[in-house]
């Protein structure tokens, strides 16, 4: 593992919610998506994201989910470290 | 994770990259991997372990419970055109079927590969079906539970 300096706290970005200019001179509203509501749809893109992570072999770095386009992913999310099942 | 990550071979050659992700920081990661994982799996889990703190990621995938603070079982199948194929949510008590999983993503490739379609159960190598008019009303001739 590389013996860069790291810190307590390191930012990553979260939900990369594609940013749209607010609609102006609009009266029907356009759907907007939310960071507070689930975007994850089968047959529709996966939301992107950034999250800070443990690599193994390589250390602490910031991962983004579309590093890996173009390959098949699983993502696995899962209670907590330490759990029973 | 490491039911996951014992198949990791099996996804590895199937062309598939694995995520795990929860709310633990990646320093809880780190010392899970080393203190236990390593020990249920050799060499510990082979792929990245993500950071879900505060639960923002686990929010927009419909799978954190904001009242306990965690990302509960959800599981995500994404194309190489980045397109969610399948998605499996569970409560925390019952674990993943890892077997599942790999059907999942071969009866996929399949299909992308192919332009069939699979029927309930398919298995590689069982029969396929193929969509079409002629296929309407037929399906009972062709496949059968």
């Amino acid at each position: 593992m590389p013996k860069t300096p790291q810190g307590c706290v390191e930012p990553a970005a979260g939900p990369l919610v594609p940013s749209s200019a607010p609609p102006t001179n609009t009266t029907t509203p356009s759907f907007v998506p939310q960071e507070d509501t689930m975007q994850a749809r089968v047959g529709k893109e996966a939301p992107d994201f950034e999250a800070s992570a443990f690599v193994p072999g390589e250390g602490f770095k910031n991962v983004k989910l579309s590093d890996y386009k173009g390959q098949w992913i699983v993502l696995c999310f899962y209670p907590g470290d330490f759990t029973f099942v | 994770m490491a039911a996951v990550a014992a198949i990791y071979d099996e996804l590895k050659a199937l062309g598939v990259e694995v995520l795990s992700m929860s709310t633990d920081s990646r320093f809880v990661h780190k010392i899970w991997q080393e203190q236990e994982l390593s020990k249920m799996v050799e060499g510990g889990v082979p792929f990245p372990m993500l950071s879900d703190a505060g639960g923002k990621i686990g929010t927009i995938y419909g799978v954190y419970d904001e009242n306990a603070g965690v990302d509960i079982r959800g599981r995500f199948i994404i194309d190489p055109n980045f397109v969610i194929r399948a998605m499996e949510v569970l409560t925390p008590e019952v674990g993943r079927n890892p077997k599942e999983l790999l059907r999942q993503i071969k009866a996929f490739q399949h299909v992308m590969e192919t332009g069939e379609v699979t029927p309930s159960g398919w298995e590689p190598g069982g029969s396929t079906l193929q969509p079409g008019p002629d296929l309407v009303g037929r399906v009972w001739e062709v496949w059968k539970p």
